[in-house]
């Protein structure tokens, strides 16, 4: 970041201005969507409909996150998720940093044909076709394992945390521990380990981001229900515009049924707005205090690696 | 432990020690490459083998016969999505948005990095990221569900907008030129903010001293940016820029597979869509699997032919 010990100018201070005003502007603009889907997941859906919903929210009301929390659907998904994220995190913490810390030392021998089978991968690969039939016939179809065990490793989190240990583990560590007559599994367990706090919790978010977002590999790999993802559930709702079927109509006359048929309506899209806030809270929640630990990811791996 | 002389008497060889220094090698070592297999299993797996299975696309596969029972056909599925119908559009459609989204959306971030980098107040500058990260980490169901809306002939944000300056409202998604510009413009929302954190971070390694004796020669702040950050920052951009081009028949499949609909089909049907949609739900393993690979190809010559034009012309470049 540039420092500016001298006086400023005229025109440098014309360009801050400037450069203040649109950085606000482009802020403002972005934020904007998001701010109107929680202020339009509060209101009555019928004002979001008619465009009286746009600074503030209007007719306040909690009908579409009741409704929401009765879909069964989304609770499964909900759950399935969770699952899911947990059991691929570990997973892939256990496969990657080992490999990450193997490729980070300096003598090992063999290393530039293992990094360029790893990193041929990256730019090259089998294509879609061969992958599915690959997990069709490990005989994954329709279980939670088709969407954990190909998702166990990339590549390109091994190189960011292979620099990692690059940078923070300095020659003397080693020399010290093969004094010590400490084992190469020793080392690894007792010294490397305990030091890779950081890079285990970037890896570890970066792993939970991707897993807790994907849909593709449910609708690849998944047709039973009870297996659905969040993600994928949002999709049926939010894209594919399925019905939330716990709606009560209750009793109608004729005037009744249309005005109600309306009000489901109106209903529904007002509850896509929860349904969507719903389903990133925990990320916008989270991502502030994460947001850290991703920004040194990107930056190690990218700069370094 | 190591003999001094072997068997036969006659002291040690070159050989003979490069095996002596091998085996202390691996007695020493072997627990690392305990610690590696199982990266190296999983990439052989669900990496190598897929390239192993991709042989399919010369062959005319069937699951009964399997990929030795089928019969070899050689480029024959090559040849037939060439000479489809579908070819062009498709290519035109992908290379079409690809090519959109990296001039509007590739500058993008390099823009706002310079702005914040500008920025007197480094808490300012903070807040501001922390703002535009927001958009990167909702997921792509999300966000799609969200253009959705927005984009509503009625109700959406977007055309309630254009009603109050009095034009009727549009349903932007069924009209195939939208297409392109509302992937493109929802991507840079998306990734606006967390594309600036690579080129801020280069950004901080500019020299100083240069600049400050810049700022004593009397440079404005635009030169400043044109003359000194930008080019301090070129190897980093053009890397960038390498791995986007690299992966220009890849355009995001599954975005575009949430976006896309029947009417909107002939301007957001794309490789990747087309071959999930020919090839999972339609079962055309070989011949989708032979545009898989086609894909895979090209883009392949496109990253070297890119990378060997940005080495000549800056001397940075991937490999």
């Amino acid at each position: 970041m540039a420092t500016h010990t001298q006086r400023r100018t005229m025109s440098d201070r014309a360009f801050d201005t400037v450069n203040l005003i649109l950085l606000i502007i482009i802020t403002l603009i972005i934020i904007y969507p998001l701010y109107f889907t929680v202020i339009a997941s509060f209101s009555d859906p019928y004002e979001v409909v008619k465009g009286h919903v746009l600074i503030l929210p209007k007719g306040i009301t909690f009908e579409p996150y009741t409704n929401v929390f009765r879909n069964d659907d989304i609770w499964i998904g909900y759950k399935n998720s969770l699952i899911n994220t947990v059991i691929t995190v570990l997973y892939n913490l256990i496969v990657t940093i080992p490999a990450a810390y193997v490729m980070s030392r300096k003598g090992l021998k063999g290393k530039g044909i293992l990094m360029a089978y790893f990193v041929f991968t990256m730019y090259f690969g089998g294509g879609l076709i061969p992958y599915y039939l690959l997990v069709k016939g490990l005989g994954l179809l329709n279980t939670r394992w088709a969407l954990i065990i190909p998702a166990g490793f990339s590549v390109y989190n091994m190189i960011i945390a292979r620099t990692f240990f690059q940078s923070n583990m300095p020659d003397e560590l080693y020399e010290a521990a093969k004094i010590d007559g400490s084992s190469e599994f020793g080392t690894f367990f007792r010294i490397a380990l305990p030091l890779s706090g950081a890079i285990i919790a970037v890896i570890g978010l970066y792993v939970a981001e991707g897993t807790w977002n994907a849909w593709f590999n449910v609708l690849l790999f998944i047709t039973e229900k009870k297996l659905y993802t969040l993600q994928y559930v949002l999709r049926a709702i939010l894209i594919q515009n399925q019905e939330m079927n716990i709606i009560n109509t209750g009793t109608m006359t004729n005037t009744d049924a249309i005005a109600s048929l309306m009000r489901r309506k109106y209903m529904a899209e007002g509850m896509k707005y929860s349904i969507i806030f719903i389903a990133s809270l925990p990320m916008l929640i989270a991502y502030p205090f994460v947001q850290k630990y991703f920004v040194k990811g990107v930056m190690i791996g990218a700069l370094k690696g | 432990m190591a003999q001094a002389t072997k068997s036969s008497g006659k002291g040690l060889t070159a050989r003979d020690n490069k095996e002596i220094a091998f085996k202390k090698y691996f007695r020493d070592y072997w627990q690392l490459y305990i610690l590696v297999l199982p990266a190296v299993v999983f990439i052989a797996i669900f990496a190598y083998e897929p390239m192993y299975g991709a042989q399919i696309a010369f062959r005319n596969y069937t699951a009964k016969a399997g990929i030795w029972g089928s019969e070899w056909v050689g480029l024959e599925h090559f040849k037939r999505f060439l000479t489809s119908s579908n070819f062009w559009p498709l290519i035109r459609n992908t290379v079409g948005i690809s090519l959109y989204s990296l001039i509007a959306g590739f500058p993008a971030p390099i823009i706002l990095a310079f702005m914040l980098n500008e920025l007197r107040s480094s808490k300012l500058r903070k807040t501001i990221q922390m703002i535009t990260y927001a958009p990167h980490f909702i997921s792509t169901v999300a966000i799609c569900g969200l253009i959705l809306l927005f984009l509503q002939r009625e109700s959406g944000l977007f055309n309630l907008v254009r009603m109050a300056f009095g034009k009727e409202g549009i349903d932007f998604m069924i009209e195939p030129k939208y297409f392109k510009t509302i992937y493109v413009v929802s991507g840079i929302w998306q990734g606006l903010g967390w594309g600036t954190i690579i080129y801020l971070a280069a950004l901080s390694g500019v020299d100083t001293q240069i600049v400050e004796a810049s700022i004593i020669d009397g440079a404005s702040r635009i030169q400043k940016i044109w003359y000194i950050d930008l080019p301090s920052i070129l190897p980093t951009i053009v890397i960038l820029l390498i791995l986007n081009a690299g992966s220009i028949l890849n355009v995001g499949g599954d975005k575009i597979l949430l976006l896309q609909n029947a009417l909107n089909m002939e301007s957001s049907d794309v490789i990747s869509t087309f071959v999930y949609r020919l090839g999972i739900q339609n079962a055309q393993f070989s011949y989708t699997t032979a545009i898989g690979l086609f894909n895979s190809v090209v883009n392949f010559i496109l990253l070297t032919a890119v990378n060997y034009v940005a080495k000549k012309l800056t001397g940075s470049s991937l490999w």
